[in-house]
């Protein structure tokens, strides 16, 4: 279909209010609750993949050339299909709100190439939040469905021919194909020709949240599906990352994984499965949340950025910076209304490097950090040759704390050293209280993620010393 | 059977406010509220917001026909403020627009002057400035002062409770439509269809024969929607009264969560003394109750704390007195429990502190001092009690003495991870404690093609009522479920409801139900014995044929209905039921309040992960008195739902207002519920069934708020993790115990 509408107007008014299919509901409009989970279809090498998303926080721009399936999508003509069964079977839904994002999510399960395991089912649901059931038939619901999907393969035959899904299902690659072909020559215009300057949107799942109202008529460059934008590459030592990339694009990438093998640990830590599906990395650094997960992680690691204005001059008027450099202040950034990231790159862990991320928060999962943080030790023996420590929730900006990765330099690890580091980590720190935790609970929790870290990446240490 | 309404819910294809489809014409309302928490009103500018593209009218307390009043146990509220406002969030103005869009654009354009007053927002400090909502109240048996000395021990100490956002998923909201005549007809997502009625009819001074208000289901109320929803449903009335044009307003997560009230904080001194044996010799508390600036429900829930404030023990000797405190903070209401789980907490508080300073574990006090039949509760009724059987069974079938020893072992061999336990034995008294609002009606048609439509006073939102009214329906008339339909609520059909609140709805309605099936019953039997030639006592229903005389007849139910129809004989019932021996003197604070009462044990365990103070429930094990439970599924869902949000409260779900009564946790990334993540590893509900006679509906006790008692327990196991740690711990009574709160526990003091 075309629609005329404004492109930055969030997909889930225009399923709601201009198609009128209620069945996608509205909980919290920040991508928080996951009642509004809808499925996007999209070709990727010509491979018909689907992700689930929050349609509160994807613009209708973003949605250019996708199969958008709602859960009026996913329903047999009459009767259930077997996810609807499990969870209905199971008393998985109570007062039914949240229960077709749960559907959704679910779907987006059966559509999945990872294997169907009970901890993936877990997984695609933990974007969604059921304030009736306590889950834990949601949970029977999920095994249930598990059990449905033990002979699968290929995820899309499967799912049509085991009527899982409706049959229509197998016809649209071929018609994303076709679509492709049409849009190709009239795409979303480019804004180029525009004076204003635009807003950048990536993902929106911050931008959506943080400026909902202003988004929906604002002048906007969409930057998440630029080809030139997106990839995880490896170059030499370097690894290189398009800004639009998102945080399951790396999750996905065998080069991450390679370089850090606890980053599925890390990521689940970090929002939600429909959310990492559409949250960008460079979106995390440009927010400037004092507290952005992956600003930590890669402060750490002293990724570089690459910054270029809108309209492009090329590579004339492109500069790069340390992305330490980037915050100035409280969600100030030393970047231009024009500019926006092109790259992002670091230096892939060698043997010798030690890597570690951290966060604490209210609840474990599908929350903000009170204090999160990221240390990158590059060790000669048993000498850190070069080290890198970052720590959000404790100031401002996100910080790279400077003194404390010098202190590091040239230290063997002890007890001593252990309490040293926390002690200079502690001057450069300012945290302040708000919701997310008091200002001498942020500084407690910042000494004992330092810990953590330790123990974590020197198995030697014993708890015992370390815990107090 | 399952939740009839599953088909549609996971189809998507269930209405609830928000889908229900508009009609042409229909304007979009949106709520102008005050930014700060207590002032007086200089000035009120709408000419600007009034000019703007869009917007249709814009409404203050000036417009309001009838009285500006929506307090619905004392007049103390008004609907939108005139000259001061007593809470951040508190309707000033009713923007109306011809979109949503429009009228949250002209929000932006009204000002509002207001000069400050002082702002309150702690419930002792109110209580010092003598701002109660209503006189203090006290319960009492036997004679505190005269006990103290015959007890061995005596503790004294303080616990506090914070809020609790409902975070029902579907928001408030209200849409109305103007009838001929006059009439409004008022869908609203509402557990008291009759609250918005009643005072639809107040604020516009038109009687209540014009409202019309209709209920299909809630997307989650837990008593948020009991009082609250009325505000919404008025809102959009007074529009559509004055305009003639249909009125939607479908709250943003934002403004419900600043503009509703939650859970009643509470604040509480205790003071408890046990002789040598360790039996509570006498008990006193003071509670402190958080109102916020209206009665709204408060003084309701400030008695129920009373009722609960000895949990399931027996204590001889009582002093309880409670003040419902008014704050600058939005009216706090209902929440699942209300007001019974705060005054548990306190008295479990004092137990602990007991047991600490003993060296015992608390659940040696606990057991010792649990209700027997016949125990007299502090307010005069006499226990029916099951609570040493469920306590008794917990232990036995979950082997606590090897749950003590597992966990015992563990703490010995881990310096990282420590485990907690905790018991929890509960008793929460069923009934309206206003004696007057326990009573239902039910509107039974049975249709000549033998299908049957039931309308009650129940709102479905998600406790499964209706599968319960309709169970009653079916096993009456012995006929095949899909011939019978629950109607929505409405009040034009089942006029004078109770809210769908106290647990009490499956039994009020479903007696209601009851009553009108076997009234029709009996006309159809009496049709059936005058054609096969028998008595009445000899005609049976069964799988919808007519058995006469023990043989299987000719007539099927289709039949037998059709054939009573033909003879002119009513197919339509309205029943109407009221419990019997309830009873209550406010004067002497006794009675028979609670047609009876549910009890149950819960083991909780966790482990915190003492180097990041973050924590996980491992098992939540569980006796539950279910009575006679006419739906497995259902209660089982209720009771998992019920602990969790129980613990939800004890845990993550924090609270946060500023000193000048702003929210902070204002938003779902501020305020966090339990995901699937955070739920224990395991929950296990062991069914305590007992057939005796009860006042519930075919025996099967209500279950909608007690389960969320167990919950408490999840505080106290934390709490004895905390301290296998750091046994020096001085760990405040204070829920919730956020991961902050155990973290700074762990490591007090903390220097650094």
């Amino acid at each position: 279909m075309a629609t005329d509408l404004p492109p930055g107007m969030v997909l889930l008014d225009f399923i709601r209010y201009q198609q009128h299919l209620v069945g996608t509901k509205i909980g919290c409009r920040e991508g928080d609750c996951g009642a509004c989970t809808i499925l996007t279809g999209e070709l990727n090498n010509d491979e018909l993949q689907y992700h689930t998303v929050t349609s509160c926080l994807m613009p209708i721009g973003n949605a250019a050339g996708k199969h958008i399936v709602t859960i009026e999508g996913i329903n047999h003509k009459e009767g259930l299909n077997p996810i609807q069964q499990a969870m209905a079977d199971a008393g998985a839904t109570q007062c039914g709100f949240c229960t077709p994002g749960f559907v959704m999510s679910l779907a987006g399960f059966c559509l999945d190439d990872k294997p169907a395991t009970k901890e993936n089912a877990i997984a695609s649901i933990d974007g969604n939040i059921c304030r009736c059931t306590g889950y834990k038939s949601i949970e029977k619901a999920a095994v249930d469905i598990v059990e449905k999907l033990k002979d699968k393969k290929e995820a899309i035959p499967f799912v049509t021919e085991q009527k899982i899904l409706p049959e229509y299902f197998s016809g649209i690659k071929e018609r994303l194909q076709r679509l492709r072909e049409s849009i190709n020559a009239d795409t979303l215009k480019d804004v180029a020709g525009i004076k204003e300057t635009p807003h950048f949107v990536g993902g929106g799942t911050d931008l959506y949240v943080q400026k909902h109202d202003e988004m929906k008529d604002a002048t906007i460059r969409f930057l998440l599906h630029q080809p030139e934008l997106n990839g995880i590459a490896k170059e030499d030592n370097k690894c290189i990352i398009g800004p639009s990339a998102t945080v399951s694009d790396l999750l996905h990438s065998a080069i991450i994984h390679e370089a850090f093998p606890d980053f599925h640990r890390y990521a689940k830590l970090v929002s939600s499965t429909p959310i990492r599906n559409m949250a960008t990395i460079a979106g995390n650094f440009i927010n400037a949340s004092p507290i952005g997960d992956f600003t930590i992680f890669f402060l750490a690691l002293d990724a570089q950025i690459s910054l270029t204005p809108n309209p492009s001059p090329g590579e004339r008027g492109k500069r790069t910076l340390p992305l330490r450099k980037l915050y100035k202040g409280y969600k100030q950034l030393d970047k231009t209304p024009e500019e926006h990231i092109d790259k992002i790159w670091f230096e892939l862990p060698g043997k010798n490097t030690l890597f570690h991320f951290e966060k604490v928060s209210k609840r474990t999962h599908l929350d903000i950090a009170s204090v999160n943080s990221a240390i990158h030790l590059k060790m000669n023996g048993d000498v850190i040759d070069d080290a890198g420590i970052s720590a959000g929730g404790v100031g401002p900006v996100p910080l790279y704390l400077q003194k404390t990765s010098e202190f590091l330099k040239g230290k063997k690890i002890s007890e001593e050293i252990i309490h040293e580091t926390i002690k200079t980590a502690q001057t450069e720190i300012s945290p302040i209280s708000d919701a997310r935790g008091s200002k001498e609970y942020k500084r407690l929790l910042l000494r004992q993620l330092i810990k953590a870290h330790f123990l974590k990446l020197f198995p030697g240490i014993l708890a015992e010393s370390v815990l107090g | 059977m399952k939740n009839i309404d599953s088909y549609t819910h996971v189809r998507g294809e269930s209405v609830y406010l928000d889908d229900i489809p508009v009609v042409n014409g229909t304007l979009y309302a949106a709520v102008f509220d005050s930014p700060v928490a207590h002032g007086k009103i200089k000035s009120l500018d709408i000419r600007e917001a009034a000019a703007m593209h869009g917007v249709v009218k814009i409404f203050t307390a000036k417009d309001v026909p009838g009285d500006n009043q929506i307090g619905g146990i004392i007049p103390d509220e008004e609907l939108l403020a005139s000259t001061h406002v007593h809470f951040c969030g508190m309707p000033i103005a009713l923007v109306v627009a011809e979109t949503d869009e429009a009228a949250r654009v002209a929000l932006k354009k009204i000002k509002v002057v207001i000069e400050s007053l002082p702002v309150i927002t702690d419930p002792r400090e109110a209580k010092e400035k003598g701002e109660l909502i209503i006189p203090s109240r006290t319960f009492q048996i036997g004679d505190t002062i005269n006990a103290w000395h015959q007890c061995e021990y005596v503790f004294e100490g303080r616990a506090d409770t914070n809020g609790q956002e409902h975070l029902y998923i579907e928001t408030q909201g209200a849409y109305s439509l103007p009838q001929e005549n006059s009439a409004i007809r008022i869908y609203s997502s509402t557990q008291g269809p009759t609250a918005v009625q009643r005072t639809t009819a107040r604020v516009l001074n038109i009687p209540m024969h014009q409202v019309e208000v209709d209920t299909t289901r809630l997307g989650g109320g837990f008593g948020g929607k009991e009082d609250q929803a009325t505000t919404w449903g008025v809102m959009c009335a007074l529009a559509t009264y004055h305009l003639k044009k249909p009125v939607k307003y479908s709250l943003q997560r934002m403004e419900d969560m600043r503009m509703t009230g939650k859970r009643h904080p509470y604040s509480s001194d205790f003071k408890i003394g046990l002789n040598k044996d360790l039996k509570i010799v006498a008990y006193e508390a003071t509670f402190y109750q958080n109102a916020g600036a209206a009665a709204d429900l408060s003084p309701a829930v400030m008695e129920r704390t009373l009722f609960h404030c000895t949990n399931s023990y027996f204590v001889p000797n009582v002093k309880a007195t409670a003040y419902s405190c008014r704050t600058n903070l939005p009216p706090n209401t209902a929440f699942r429990g209300f007001g019974g789980p705060q005054g548990m907490f306190v008295i479990e508080a004092a137990i602990a502190k007991a047991a600490d300073a003993l060296g015992i574990s608390a659940s040696v006090i606990q057991q010792k001092n649990l209700l027997q039949t016949g125990d007299e509760f502090p307010y005069g009724q006499k226990a029916e009690s099951e609570a040493n059987e469920c306590w008794d069974k917990a232990v036995e079938l979950y082997d606590l003495e090897k749950l003590q020893k597992e966990i015992s072992d563990f703490n010995h061999s881990n310096k990282q991870y420590k485990k907690g336990m905790a018991l929890m034995p509960i008793c929460f008294g069923i009934s309206f404690t206003k004696t007057m609002m326990n009573q239902a009606r039910a509107l039974v048609h049975v249709y000549t093609d033998g299908s049957v439509g039931v309308s009650t006073g129940a709102v479905e939102m998600g406790q499964g009522v209706n599968t319960k009214m309709l169970q009653v329906a079916t096993n009456i008339f012995s006929i095949d479920p899909a011939k019978v339909k629950i109607n929505s609520t409405n009040t034009y059909r089942i006029a004078n409801t109770s809210p769908s609140a106290a647990s009490a709805t499956a039994d009020l309605n479903g007696k209601a139900t009851e009553i009108a099936c076997k009234e029709i019953l009996k006309r159809l039997k009496k049709v059936a014995a005058e054609e096969f030639k028998t008595s009445e006592e000899n005609i049976d229903l069964k799988d919808e044929w007519v058995y006469a005389n023990g043989e299987k007849t000719m007539w099927e139910w289709k039949r037998l209905v059709f054939e009573t129809y033909f003879r002119r004989i009513s197919l339509s019932e309205h029943g109407h039921y009221t419990p019997p021996d309830i009873h209550y003197d406010l004067k002497k604070e006794k009675g028979h309040p609670f047609a009876y009462h549910v009890y149950g044990t819960v083991i909780i365990t966790v482990t915190i992960d003492c180097l990041r103070g973050i924590y996980e429930f491992d098992s939540v094990k569980v006796v539950h008195d279910f009575g006679n439970s006419m739906n497995t599924i259902i209660d089982i869902g209720q009771c998992e739902g019920g602990i969790v949000q129980g613990i939800g409260w004890m845990t993550m779900e924090e609270i946060v207002y500023d000193k000048e009564g702003k929210l902070l946790s204002n938003a779902l990334s501020t305020y966090k519920v339990p995901d699937i993540y955070s739920v224990p590893k395991e929950i296990d509900i062991h069914f305590l069934a007992t057939q005796k006679d009860n006042l519930a509906i075919f025996r099967s006790k209500a279950v909608g708020e007690p389960p969320l008692l167990y919950g408490i327990g999840a505080y106290f196991a934390l709490r004895n993790a905390v301290k296998a740690f750091n046994p020096s711990a001085d760990i405040p009574y204070d829920a919730p115990m956020t991961p902050e709160k155990v973290l700074m526990s762990l490591y007090h003091p903390f220097k650094k």
